[in-house]
């Protein structure tokens, strides 16, 4: 199939990347080729074949509703690149 | 030309659990900034959620009582976007296999019955809170509330009036109240609504542009939105204008919608099957055993309090509508409280406070057992209904103990005959002509004789005692 | 003591419970070593930390220590070790240190051992070289113009290099077995779900696992011993009866039925290569195995199958890389998005980008179906197909890779090149399946080969039987690069 740059420009939106136009040019190339490699999976019939997301069959893994403290705040914090006392900052994000 | 209103809901209900969905800090409403938090629910790299079981017991009994097919093999699933409330930048929902189908609530208006269908019921997170300060002017990012668990309950386009949705809601409201599982409350922002609304002539089979409306807090709120909405999307329709497919902000206090800036592109969530969740399986004798706790809803009570403790229709109608009047109701009772009596202070002077104080009841201090001793006194006749009055107003807000304050108070009925005597013999000494004027046949100045005597004994007599007793003395 | 750096973990476990090695000579060892191997192997040296732990465990030495108590070790980049700075060979991670342990990193404490550092890898285990990493590239010890594969190439380095005793690393796609093949030692990818995935930095969170890469296949089997086991913060582990692992290693291997697919062995895999592998077969032969032949008629699929799911996978779980929470934050960002788009577009590698996009783009709108629905019902077949042959035998034998290590700088710049050689590895990982790479040769240029035991799903104890027993009739597992420090050529 053929990856024009207007697909890679709206997937790089919704991943929000900003590749400088040549990066684009050659992963336009790339993924192209990569893809084309990957239609070999058309090959197969798989009308008859559930979608496997999990390899085991395991089921209701769930955990009891008990309350364990929460972590302290400032561990939580320390590795933001911005924050104050008790929030993590980012610019305007709300109206 | 006649228009026609057509609305769909999303309604999104905090679910009244300890702990979040995927990790075990709690719920708790309120607490500074990133005080309920971990490295799992703040989205650390890393770190893997683990399902509360109480959410998906939760969702599945409110699935059962909106009449659903409960998905026996369901899934979660990742919906992937860029934004500072939501840390791992993807929410974990449910979009292939939700828990809940294709289910019916009944709503009454006064226009009549109608059946609103339900799409579909899923699990989901909420997301962290942003506050912006204009000071720094950056925002702040909390994720106190990111991974409370929520249920999307998501009807058809069935609703053609606000009247409708309001009834939906409150029907809605009161359903999960009844099933414990969520406190419904709007302000707190556990009970939120979007509306999908679009108009079209009466009588047409297809559907109009939509817009859906956010930022509806209150059910006031909810139903203004609608009138607005309808109103605009017909204007515009009239003057030959297009009504734009957008999301749209409901301002309270302008009293009017406005268009939310279209994201940066087109939504594209990119949603797929949560790699880090096995999926689940509701077994038959699970469904069967959620449908056997199922507690005993509105219309059953309502019945039930009229057929056995003979309340008024009215009456039985009001307690129900509300779970915690329910509860308050039950437990009086339970404390060995007349039912009619309970129900009557519950509607009468409850409800008086209550509107007084613009309080909730799930929100009032004074507990049952106050009441149902309140109501014991009146029954022992240690105390009279207007002093019983007056003793309620004054332990309402604090729910002081109702026995200590008649003794500190003095309150406590005059029950001794030999003081009743007393008090009739000095007021018909003090009112000689008044006593003249009742020998002659004037009967109705034994009321005034009777005020007289209730003051001597500063209200704390019987009146019955102390109508009889002045009867005796003037025969 | 001259011979201590090619001791094994197990004998050097020994040595320290017999008193005749103090756990702080064995931590100086190593460190010594490591600093002079100049195969940058490592992003952070814990030196500091590993001194005081070896005090403290030196004293707290008891006879009932475990096999691994006091041994020093290495942990990939990826693991989260708590105040630790834990990269993924990323930029955009900055100098992260997560405020909480990987449970296979406690499981490790709980066990006695040191860490001396955290290794280097490709940036978020993506790729097959180590070149990926923005700490530069980690060098082959046999050869340091080789790479020494990947994604785990900075822990198959370390251990090669006889720079610590044993390494965990985490294996999605081959990453594990295929720098191990290529380093000349041990590894092996467990079952799917036999270890916790709690803090370990997800690249596709339904095909990673952590394991160990080690000298030989007891070091595995003890390592395993002490990470394995159901944990109650990850979903996906499984309930399963852990340990015992070590003390099932016993040499016998008759009547183990070892299949053979042909499918594995046939264009495309260097000639060296084969028969090293095939050699395997032989050797397990002449120790009462059975050799049968089969087929697994879907190696055409695996690579892309692989590619769409982990890039799916990817796309997700690298987004929460925002420059908000935590890491590297780009500057002279006019807006939020900006904020977003400069940070990430800055910030990751160009292969992760790759991936990023890949991933992205099956996932999209009008695409879900024809590349990520449809891979996910291809790894049903390909599960099939292994779950056949296992069926068949109770091991099969296949090669790690096509070739031995590749030059540095030579597999870049084809990504497509790249990724068709993981076609021996990726399949075990879509399957779930235990494997394991140990060294059976040589090539001409002296650089190490592997072949890949792989089992049915839970039967990682059979892998290791197997490969122990291998070990007992051959010695390419005890060749160590000549150089390897000093210590390392004397004996």
């Amino acid at each position: 199939m053929k990856i024009t740059t207007e697909m890679v420009d709206y997937i790089s939106v919704l991943s929000r990347l900003k590749l400088p136009e040549e990066e684009k040019e050659r992963m336009t190339g790339e993924l192209e080729n990569i893809l084309a490699y990957m239609d070999v999976l058309n090959t197969l019939d798989t009308s008859q074949v559930e979608p496997m997301s999990h390899v085991f069959p395991i089921r209701n893994v769930v955990r009891e509703d008990e309350v364990a403290p929460s972590f302290d705040r400032e561990q939580l914090l320390k590795n933001a690149p911005q924050r104050d006392q008790e929030a993590f900052l980012v610019p305007k994000a709300v109206e | 030309m006649t228009w026609e209103t057509v609305i769909g809901l999303e309604t999104h209900v905090e679910l009244a659990t300890r702990t979040k969905i995927f990790c075990s800090c709690s719920t708790a409403f309120g607490g500074a900034p990133n005080t309920h938090c971990c490295p799992v629910c703040t989205g650390m790299p890393g770190t893997l959620p683990v399902v509360n079981r109480k959410v998906v017991e939760f969702a599945a009994q409110a699935g059962l009582a909106l009449n659903c097919e409960i998905t026996r093999y369901n899934k979660f699933d990742r919906k992937n976007y860029f934004y500072p409330d939501l840390p791992k930048a993807y929410q974990i929902s449910q979009l292939y296999l939700p828990i809940a189908r294709n289910g019916h609530v009944p709503i009454v208006t006064e226009a009549g019955e109608k059946e609103i269908r339900i799409h579909e019921l899923h699990m989901e997170e909420d997301a962290g809170k942003l506050v912006h300060d204009p000071w720094i002017d950056q925002t702040r990012c909390d994720y106190n509330r990111c991974g409370v668990p929520l249920i999307e309950i998501v009807t058809e386009p069935d609703f053609r009036t606000a009247d409708e949705v309001i009834a939906y809601l409150e029907k809605l409201k009161s359903t999960l109240e009844y099933l414990g599982v969520s406190d419904c409350k709007m302000q707190e922002g556990s009970l939120r609504c979007d509306v999908n609304l679009s108009v079209r002539p009466l009588g047409s089979e297809t559907f109009g542009t939509r817009t859906e409306m956010k930022n509806l807090n209150s059910f006031k709120a909810i139903s203004r939105a609608i009138k607005y909405e309808a109103r605009r999307q017909i204007e515009l329709l009239e003057e030959g204008k297009r009504v734009i497919q957008e999301t749209r902000r409901w301002d309270d206090n302008k009293d009017a919608t406005f268009s939310m800036r279209s994201k940066e592109n087109a939504q594209d969530y990119r949603y797929f099957p949560e790699p880090d969740i096995p999926p689940l399986e509701l077994s038959e004798e699970y469904l069967t055993s959620l449908r056997e706790r199922q507690p005993e809803m509105a219309e059953a009570r309502r019945e039930r309090y009229q057929r056995e403790y003979g309340l008024p229709a009215y009456d039985a109608g009001q307690i129900t509508a509300q779970k915690a009047l329910v509860d308050f109701f039950e437990e009086t009772v339970a404390l060995g409280a007349p039912p009619k009596e309970a129900a009557n202070w519950m509607l009468g002077d409850m409800m008086r406070r209550l509107k007084d104080e613009e309080m909730e009841p799930k929100d009032m201090k004074l507990t049952p057992a106050n009441l149902a001793a309140l109501i014991r006194m009146i029954a022992q006749g240690r105390i009279n209904r207007n002093t019983a009055s007056r003793v309620f107003r004054a332990v309402f807000p604090d729910n002081a103990d109702v026995e200590t304050y008649v003794r500190e108070h003095g309150l406590e009925q005059v029950n001794d005959a030999g003081a009743v005597e007393a008090a009739v013999a000095k007021v018909l000494e003090a009112n000689p002509q008044t006593v003249s004027e009742y020998r002659a046949g004037k009967q109705k100045v034994l009321g005034f004789l009777v005020g007289q005597v209730m003051k001597q004994l500063k209200g704390k007599a019987d009146p019955k005692a102390v109508n009889a007793a002045l009867r005796a003395a003037l025969q | 003591m001259n011979g201590l750096r090619n001791l094994t973990a197990l004998q050097l476990g020994a040595a320290i419970r017999r008193g005749e090695v103090s756990i702080p000579e064995a931590v100086e060892t190593a460190l010594e070593a490591a600093g002079e191997a100049g195969c940058n192997a490592f992003i952070t040296f814990t030196a500091e930390q590993a001194r005081k732990r070896a005090e403290e465990l030196q004293k707290g030495l008891k006879d009932a220590a475990g096999p691994l108590y006091g041994v020093p070790m290495a942990i990939k980049d990826n693991i989260c070790t708590k105040d630790v700075k834990t990269s993924c060979a990323s930029k955009i991670l900055g100098d992260f240190a997560p405020p909480y342990d990987a449970t296979a990193a406690l499981r490790l404490e709980e066990a006695g051992v040191v860490s001396i550092g955290k290794t280097n890898m490709d940036e978020f285990a993506m790729g097959s070289t180590t070149e990926t990493s923005f700490y530069g590239p980690t060098l082959n010890p046999w050869n340091r113009g080789h790479v020494p594969g990947g994604s785990s190439g900075g822990s198959a380095a370390a251990v090669a290099g006889r720079s610590c005793w044993f390494a965990v690393g985490s294996d999605t796609g081959g990453s594990i077995r295929q720098p191990a093949s290529y380093c000349g030692i041990t590894g092996m990818k467990p079952t799917y779900g036999t270890v916790s995935r709690y803090g370990l930095i997800a690249y596709a969170s339904s095909l990673d696992q952590i394991g160990p890469l080690a000298r030989d296949a007891a070091d595995c089997a003890a390592v395993l011993d002490a990470i394995q086991g159901q944990d109650p913060r990850d979903g996906t582990s499984l309930s399963f009866e852990a340990g015992g692992l070590l003390a099932s290693l016993d040499g016998d291997i008759r009547g183990m039925k070892i299949g053979i697919p042909a499918d594995c062995f046939g264009d495309g895999l260097n000639a060296e290569v084969r028969s090293a592998v095939l050699g395997v077969a032989d050797v397990l032969r002449a120790r009462g195995a059975e050799v049968v032949n089969l087929s697994l008629p879907v190696m055409e699929y695996v690579v892309p199958t692989y590619y769409i799911i982990a890039a799916a996978e990817a796309s997700s779980n690298l987004s929460r890389f925002d420059g908000v929470k935590y890491g590297w934050r780009a500057e002279g960002y006019e807006d939020l998005v900006d904020l977003y788009c400069k940070t990430r577009t800055e910030g990751f590698g160009a292969e992760v980008k790759r991936r990023i996009l890949l991933g992205t783009f099956v996932l999209s709108s009008g695409y879900y179906d024809a590349y990520y629905r449809k891979a996910l019902q291809v790894k049903g077949l390909i599960k099939e197909a292994f779950d056949a042959a296992c069926a068949k035998c109770d091991l099969l034998l296949t090669p790690v890779a096509p070739t031995t290590a590749p030059k540095l700088g030579e597999s870049l710049s084809d990504p497509l090149q790249m990724y068709l050689s993981d076609i021996y590895t990726v399949s075990v990982n879509l399957a779930g399946l235990p494997g394991l790479s140990m060294p059976c040769g040589f090539d001409a240029a002296g650089m190490p080969i592997g072949a890949q035991l792989i089992g049915p799903a839970l039967g990682d104890r059979n892998v290791l039987r197997a490969a122990y027993a291998f070990q007992q009739d051959t010695t390419w597992h005890t060749a160590a690069p000549a150089m390897a420090g000093k210590g390392g050529s004397e004996l």
